[in-house]
């Protein structure tokens, strides 16, 4: 990454504008041209640097419900879990985690009431008990990662 | 605001990203077959409500060098949590933070906070700081590292109902 690269993430976590050229506005003030930032912001995202570009939705706002979750899966079945629980459509993430609760998911579901019937059916099909920690409040300010 | 089936076929259309083409939302309005003002007063709209949270970059933290993962975790005085959680909310090195319920005797913990570091040290260094800004407030915390992601996948178009929680 070079200096561009970098200005570029640090610059575009947010705002990218709703303009019919938005491309050609960053590079204006960036102090580059259109396909200079096109081919970067392209090659970044193909390299895995970015994840993605684009707008970044927000399920709940979307009348969706989201959902974090904790098993302690005994080490001997955790590789037979993660497939169990991966399995799910509604786990959006789930992650491996140094702790006694070593599996962390999110679930996200299109309505909030179906929350109890996926954990219900986590908890049948994986034999273990699961720790729901719906959000009660968020503290929020958008995440800035320095390149 | 209401979600019509216009609205739902570009959330389709863009939750796996804009098209690096010198006009992304022609293409996208191309695709969907609506004018491309419309893609861009539509979005300007859910932008508004926070249907979409902001519209950029997704960085990977690995490949920036934030190899450490750290979610922290605190017990909190409920009657102080939301203030404490809202200065915790907004140090630059916190990404979320959050309050959610105790599982007692197994969890005593309610207040979480992500924070990311180049190595376990940084994060430890930052977590530091939180306690710092706790005090005596915090009866105690831990931190759980990220070893591995199991599965990361984005949002899906079926997990937009009609209504939403916005009112604008």
């Amino acid at each position: 990454m070079d200096a561009l690269d970098r200005l570029l993430v640090n610059r575009l976590q947010g705002g990218f504008p709703l303009a019919e050229r938005p491309f050609a506005e960053v590079a204006r003030a960036l102090g580059t041209d259109e396909a200079t930032v096109i081919r970067r912001l392209a090659r970044l995202r193909e390299e895995g640097v970015l994840t993605r570009f684009g707008p970044l939705f927000d399920a709940e706002r979307m009348g969706g419900a989201v959902t974090l979750c904790a098993m302690e899966v005994p080490p001997a079945r955790f590789e037979e879990v993660t497939a169990i629980v991966n399995a799910f459509p509604e786990v959006a993430h789930n992650y491996e985690r140094e702790h006694r609760f070593n599996m962390w998911f999110v679930l996200a579901v299109a309505d909030p009431a179906e929350i109890p019937g996926v954990i219900g059916r986590i908890e049948r099909e994986t034999g273990l008990p699961v720790l729901n920690f719906p959000k009660e409040r968020e503290y929020f300010l958008e995440l800035r990662l320095d390149a | 605001m209401i979600l019509d089936a216009i609205d739902r076929a570009l959330i389709a259309a863009t939750q796996e990203g804009l098209p690096f083409r010198p006009r992304p939302y022609a293409a996208i309005a191309e695709r969907i077959g609506i004018p491309e003002t419309e893609v861009r007063r539509r979005l300007g709209r859910m932008l508004e409500c926070g249907i979409i949270r902001r519209i950029g970059a997704v960085p990977n933290h690995y490949r920036l060098g934030y190899r450490a993962n750290g979610m922290s975790v605190w017990d909190v005085a409920d009657e102080e949590t939301d203030r404490l959680g809202r200065e915790i909310g907004a140090l630059p090195f916190v990404s979320h933070c959050y309050r959610r319920p105790r599982h007692p005797p197994d969890w005593p913990y309610n207040l979480f906070a992500m924070v990311h570091g180049r190595d376990r040290a940084e994060v430890e260094s930052k977590v530091a700081e939180i306690a710092r800004l706790l005090g005596e407030a915090a009866r105690g915390y831990e931190i759980l590292y990220s070893l591995r992601i199991l599965k990361k996948t984005g949002l899906r178009t079926r997990f937009a109902g009609e209504k939403t929680s916005c009112s604008a």
